[in-house]
């Protein structure tokens, strides 16, 4: 196997130049490279529409943008967040990190790879070319919220929903391609001695999405392609009026959204399980015990889809149903959390800012985990859903969660991928500022939420105005401390304290035997894993 | 010069605004039903595990973080497996959801059970207000949000019950178990009203099921809580309790009140009276989309101010208000106005804002269209 991919290397191993070395490349670390830019220009975009959103809600009236705008404006945050950031930032980063954590010079499927990334501009483009349209006052942009739910997506949507339509196939495609991609290096491009059980933590956990990104952009792609026939092709799948089903959308949405709200979480597990080892000098504890966790999280990802769908009038045997199922998710969830805390206990640690990302991940991440049980329990969603205590919750889990643990991905492995330490001041500056204000930015969602102020409203009522104006200026602030981070990357990519191979006194693994910057292609010859 | 004085009045009545109130609040509300008071009772059971399981395992991680450092000089131990700890703290969760699964079902099993109602009510969510029917009873109407425009740009100061407020509550007896069934005209909605603990989409096509038992008069407000479009932030629900006296009381003036708009539809009006009217009507129900100056949202809700329709044949005009436009927003509202209200409303597109065809439109004309 490996000695097939050692030939088709041989003649291209010198590095290409100019814009060829982008638009055509095959390279894991270019793509990635390419990936994680992408993900963080989305990042500023989506954010820029946060703060329009948190500036409107500043006080209560309308004072900004029209209702209309509101809608366009948390819509395109969302459906950007989701799939701009979170989801290219993790194949980026698998794009880096799994060929050399597995030994491997290369990902199986270069040219697939290729593509994959260069589809995203793409959907991109068109999602976003339909907000410029609005902005030039030709129609509205996509409105409907990132849930897109039938018929105010279908036979109320603007016309715009169908370059939303197309925008979501293109991710999906190169959503699916990236997984396929990743499966068939993992399984095929391991170095001799590393059995699965051997794998990396972020290797696996990579490995489990990737299954999960398999199983449910298909059924994203039909939910979409069903609307699209809905619209324009006479059919009413969710058209009542025709004898269609309005919460079969919802069924559809949701069998596809909840394992993604995995998908969005799973590759930040397997970061925060790489770093906290390291700065803890210490093994991770229960290996095992971590693999089956996250394959039992994945596995109950697609029997709890319904939990977010309470309120719709399911029988009452299916309302406990989907609860009891939710509820079981915490138990794999407590699991990963425990050993987190138990590979910390009697370690030698020192606070690094990935570590400090780690930490924060693991107090802030179970947080979101605690309002998430909460929400599980049907009589008491009744109150919760559709309320800022839901918007609190999925941002600890996404925010303070997925994000964080990229961006402490994005410290730990930045010296290997530069070559050049980062400024570990600023960094520290960053992440200070990052969890202060994400806090002030979140905790008081969970106040109004629960006080009774419905999500996706352009202007509340009185009692709402104080925590508002204090997430408000969290908003401000998390959104200007990025700059730093910012900052921090482009420094270190031009130079700065080189790095060592090792990198970190810690660190373990096969990436840390690479030279830093790491060679073009990873590992021309297959290491031996013992 | 106008754009200025506007800003200073924005800021100047947030500063208002932000001194007089500061009645916020922190939790669920207990409300006052007894699906109120489970959903609080499990909502408060739940957080406080919560709380607990926190503690215990934030504890545990801030004790090592300041204990196990190596600036301290801890040196790391080489444990990374317990076989017993690993079993221990996956069934110790397990017994702890368990216990919150069982009140859990007993709550939900109890808000489920809609029968030996009493009587019913029929809540239809329309983009942006919503329509009550009392089964039976002969009564129904719409209620829309009556907090003015001028509030909520900020021109004036705002009221208690900013965007909690309607034209016409939908109005029960205490202590009787009032059946609802919610549908929606539209998009998909949600009725929510925090005090009674029922938040239920009404959805088209569809007839979802709740109920309440309200103890005690008074007047509970909530919101639409699904995103229903443009203006889903400005759909309030209010619900008055009354006594069953006062009750019955109610229904009878509903009753004479729709008596006497059927007897005013016969009638021939004047014009002053028919600009006066459509004026309201428009205001209620026009000028969501078509704006109050009647000019509209340019590409997505035309203006009505210098339109082809509103200047030219009055049939196609009545037509378009009876039928709707098909296939888009523009809904039928013939059954939602009454053929004074529709005169009126016609009447007053084609005398307003400068469209000046001195047209009069009588109720009689809009019978004969139906
Ligand atoms: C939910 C938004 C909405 C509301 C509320 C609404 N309309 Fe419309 N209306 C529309 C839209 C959209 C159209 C354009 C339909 C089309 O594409 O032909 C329209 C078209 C019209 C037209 C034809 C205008 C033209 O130039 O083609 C008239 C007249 C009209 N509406 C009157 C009314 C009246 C009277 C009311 C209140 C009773 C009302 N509308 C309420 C959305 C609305
Ligand atoms: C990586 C970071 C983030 C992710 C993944 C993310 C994701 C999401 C998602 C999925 C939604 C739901 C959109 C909808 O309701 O349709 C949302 C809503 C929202 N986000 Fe974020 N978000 C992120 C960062 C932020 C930041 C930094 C802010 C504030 C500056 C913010 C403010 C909001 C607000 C106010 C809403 C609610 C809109 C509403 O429901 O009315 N988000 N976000
Ligand atoms: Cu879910
Ligand atoms: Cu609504």
């Amino acid at each position: 196997m490996s000695a097939v991919i050692e030939e088709t290397h041989e003649h291209h191993d010198h590095k290409p130049t100019g814009i060829g070395r982008w638009l055509f490349s095959t390279n894991h670390k270019d793509i990635g490279t390419m990936y994680l830019w992408f993900s963080f220009i989305m990042f500023f975009v989506g954010g820029s529409m946060a703060l329009v959103i948190r500036a409107e809600l500043f006080q209560p009236g309308l004072q900004l943008i029209e209702p209309e705008f509101f809608n366009q404006m948390t819509t395109l945050h969302g459906l950007i967040m989701v799939f701009g950031v979170i989801m290219p930032a993790f194949v980026g980063l698998a794009n880096w990190m799994v060929p050399m954590m597995i030994g491997a010079p290369d990902m199986a499927l270069p040219r697939m790879n290729n593509w994959s990334f260069w589809l995203l501009p793409g959907a991109f483009g068109l999602l976003i070319a339909s907000l410029v349209m609005s902005l030039m006052g030709m129609g509205s942009a996509p409105n409907f919220g990132w849930t897109f739910y039938a018929p105010l997506s279908t036979t109320y949507g603007p016309s715009s929903t169908d370059f939303f339509i197309f925008s979501v196939h293109l991710m999906g495609i190169s959503s699916i391609m990236g997984a396929i991609n990743i499966i068939a290096t993992i399984m095929n491009m391991r170095a001799p001695g590393m059995t699965y059980m051997k794998m990396p933590i972020f290797v696996w956990t990579w490995f489990i999405t990737a299954y999960l990104l398999i199983a449910v952009m298909p059924v994203l792609a039909g939910v979409v392609t069903m609307m699209l026939m809905d619209r324009h092709f006479g059919t009413s799948f969710f058209n009542a009026a025709g004898g269609g089903d309005p919460v079969l959308f919802q069924h559809v949405f949701w069998f596809f959204g909840h394992p993604e709200v995995y998908i969005m979480i799973l590759p930040s597990f397997g970061i925060i399980s790489q770093i906290v080892p390291t700065f803890a000098r210490k093994k991770i504890f229960g290996y095992s015990s971590m693999v089956y966790a996250t394959a039992s999280i994945a596995f109950l990802s697609f029997i709890v889809w319904a939990h977010h769908m309470f309120t719709t009038g399911m029988p009452v045997a299916g309302e406990l149903f989907f609860m009891y199922a939710t509820m079981l998710i915490a138990i794999p969830t407590g699991v990963k959390v425990f050993n987190w805390v138990s590979t910390m206990w009697k370690g030698s640690m020192t606070f690094e800012t990935p570590m400090l990302f780690a930490i924060a991940f693991i107090f802030l991440f179970t947080i979101g985990g605690f309002t998430g049980l909460m929400l599980c329990i049907a009589p008491a969603d009744f109150q919760y859903h559709d309320t800022y205590f839901v918007v609190a919750h999925f941002h600890y889990v996404l925010v303070t969660g997925a994000a964080f643990g990229i961006m402490a991905g994005v410290y730990y492995w930045i010296p290997k991928w530069t070559g050049n330490m980062y400024d570990e001041k600023l960094g520290k500056l960053h992440f200070w500022l990052t969890a202060i204000s994400s806090n002030v930015l979140f905790f008081p969602m969970h106040f109004v939420g629960l006080a009774g102020m419905p999500r996706r409203i352009p202007d509340y009522s009185l009692q709402f105005a104080e925590f508002n104006a204090m997430a408000t200026v969290g908003a401000f602030v998390f959104g200007f401390s990025q700059l730093i981070f910012l900052y921090n990357v482009l420094k270190t990519q031009r130079g700065g304290v080189k790095a060592t191979s090792k990198v970190w006194e810690g660190a373990e693994g096969l990436e840390w035997t690479l030279p830093s910057p790491a060679p073009f292609h990873s590992f021309t010859t297959p290491p031996t894993v013992k | 010069m106008r754009a200025a004085t506007r800003v200073a009045g924005i800021l100047g009545l947030m500063l208002i605004s932000g001194l007089s109130h500061a009645a916020y609040q922190l939790n669920m509300t207990p409300g006052v039903t007894s699906f109120s008071q489970g959903a609080y009772d499990i909502h408060m059971m739940v957080m406080w595990i919560c709380v607990v399981i926190g503690i215990v395992v934030f504890g545990a991680m801030i004790y090592s973080i300041v204990k196990h450092r190596k600036a301290k000089g801890a040196v790391a131990a080489d444990f990374h497996e317990n076989t017993t700890i690993e079993v221990v703290w996956t069934i110790i969760p397990f017994l702890i959801l368990i216990a919150m699964a069982i009140p859990a079902t007993r709550v939900l099993l109890a808000m489920e059970d809609t029968s030996n109602s009493e009587m019913s009510i029929k809540v239809t969510g329309y983009q942006w207000k919503w329509h009550y029917d009392y089964l039976g009873e002969d009564v129904s109407f719409f209620s829309n949000m009556s907090t003015p425009m001028e509030q909520i740009e900020g021109m004036e100061q705002k009221g208690e019950n900013y965007l909690l407020e309607v034209d016409n509550k939908m109005v029960i007896p205490v202590n009787k178990k009032v059946r609802l069934l919610f549908t929606s005209n539209d998009v998909i909605h949600a009725w929510w009203v925090p005090e009674f603990g029922v938040k239920k989409d009404s959805i088209p096509g569809y007839i979802n099921e709740s109920w309440i038992e309200v103890p005690e008069p008074g007047i509970y407000r909530g919101k639409c809580a699904e995103l229903c479009g443009q203006y889903h932030g400005f759909m309030p629900v209010v619900v008055e309790a009354k006594s069953e006296e006062d009750y019955v009381a109610w229904l009878d003036s509903q009753r004479a009140m729709a008596a006497e708009a059927a007897a005013s539809a016969e009638k021939t009006w004047t014009q002053a009276d028919l600009m006066n009217q459509g004026e309201k009507v428009y205001k209620t129900a026009c000028a969501a989309c078509h704006q109050a100056n009647g000019e509209g949202l340019p590409n997505v809700f035309p203006g009505l101010k210098g339109s082809a329709v509103a200047l030219g044949d009055i049939a196609k005009h009545i037509d378009i208000i009876i039928n709707g436009v098909s296939g888009t927003s523009m809904q039928a509202f013939g059954a939602q106005l009454n053929d004074a209200d529709i005169a009126a409303v016609v009447t007053y597109e084609r005398n307003a804002w400068g469209n000046d065809t001195g047209d009069v439109v009588q109720p009689a004309d809009v019978k004969a269209a139906r």
